[in-house]
């Protein structure tokens, strides 16, 4: 194995963090490739140079994107077909 | 950095003062980002190795890696006084909440740094939740928090400390250095029916070995945290 892909979806916490309003490492994509339920958090990890390629554990398909320009970012999510947020219940007012 | 210490020969703890710090959750990292005269740069993410109790610092323990630009550079260019270029605290999936459950430490080499976050955060609310941690580390003069761990085996009550050798072993020690594998955790792990949380950081080898062996011994995969990084241990 490379050195490229000894990381894991933890590490894209910042980037997200810039997109996203809540920590999106905790959200479970499930996979358009094979449909294993996977936390971003825990997904093989390859770049970061010129990029983020985050992969299904499961099956390697590709399931997530991110290419930071500046003044942009890049998000291809089309790997999942669902990602499925953690948030706080909601709150009756 | 306001202060630093060195942990091993190849290990270096940044302590850094960071002005309106949020605070951190154990287990959470920052992204570091080293950017040249001429507009490169490079950013890597480090685990906290403090709890945030500590009164308002946050330290990083920084594994030399061999030819990693940015770890060579925060631990032997880094001067005491000089800023650097962090972002976060980010990451909400390996993080201890505090839960009630047991938990169940699995480090590979520096993987022990966000561990050791949760081990002080414990021990900053004394925690009750008994805590396991089994350590895999070369050699004895590459462990991490040798003192501050022996320290809290004897003060946090609820806590113990497994070491696995790969490389070698201390005088008299009754097992032979090798990689962690099942007999090392249906010995020193606790068994499923204690139902821990599990957190295992380490190279991929370490952390897919460490996970797969803990499925296989019963273990709920949907109590396994896995966070793995770059570098040997």
């Amino acid at each position: 194995m490379s050195a490229a892909n000894e990381l894991d979806g933890n590490a894209m916490a910042g980037d997200l963090a810039e997109i996203f309003a809540v920590d999106v490492t905790q959200a479970v994509a499930t996979c358009a490739g094979c449909g294993h339920p996977s936390a971003l958090a825990t997904l093989t990890l390859w770049g970061p140079a010129m990029g983020s390629v985050a992969r299904c554990p499961h099956c390697e398909d590709v399931i997530l994107r991110l290419t930071r320009t500046p003044g942009q970012a890049w998000l291809d999510l089309r790997g999942a077909v669902t990602l499925r947020i953690p948030l706080p219940p909601d709150d009756p007012e | 950095m306001a202060e630093s210490r060195w942990e091993t020969s190849s290990a270096r703890t940044l302590v850094l003062d960071v002005p309106d710090w949020p605070g951190h959750l154990p287990g959470q990292h920052v992204d570091v980002r080293l950017t040249a005269p001429d507009g490169y740069s490079a950013q890597r993410s480090y685990s906290i190795a403090s709890s945030w109790t500590d009164g308002g610092k946050v330290e990083l323990t920084v594994q030399r890696v061999e030819d990693g630009e940015v770890s060579s550079y925060l631990d032997d260019t880094l001067e005491v006084g000089q800023p650097i270029e962090l972002r976060g605290p980010v990451g909400g999936w390996f993080v201890w909440r505090n839960d009630p459950a047991p938990v169940l430490l699995l480090g590979g080499g520096s993987g022990v740094v966000p561990l050791m976050s949760m081990i002080r955060a414990r021990g900053d609310v004394r925690g009750k939740q008994p805590f396991r941690l089994i350590y895999s580390v070369r050699t004895p003069q590459d462990v991490l928090y040798a003192d501050e761990l022996k320290r809290r085996v004897r003060d946090d009550p609820g806590l113990d400390v497994h070491f696995a050798y790969t490389r070698a072993v201390p005088d008299g020690w009754p097992e032979k250095p090798g990689r962690i594998n099942v007999p090392t955790l249906n010995t020193h792990g606790w068994p499923p029916d204690f139902a821990p949380d599990v957190f295992i950081c380490g190279p991929t080898p370490f952390v897919e070995t460490a996970a797969d062996i803990l499925v296989a011994l019963g273990h709920d995969p949907k109590k396994i945290r896995t966070e793995r990084f770059g570098g040997t241990p």
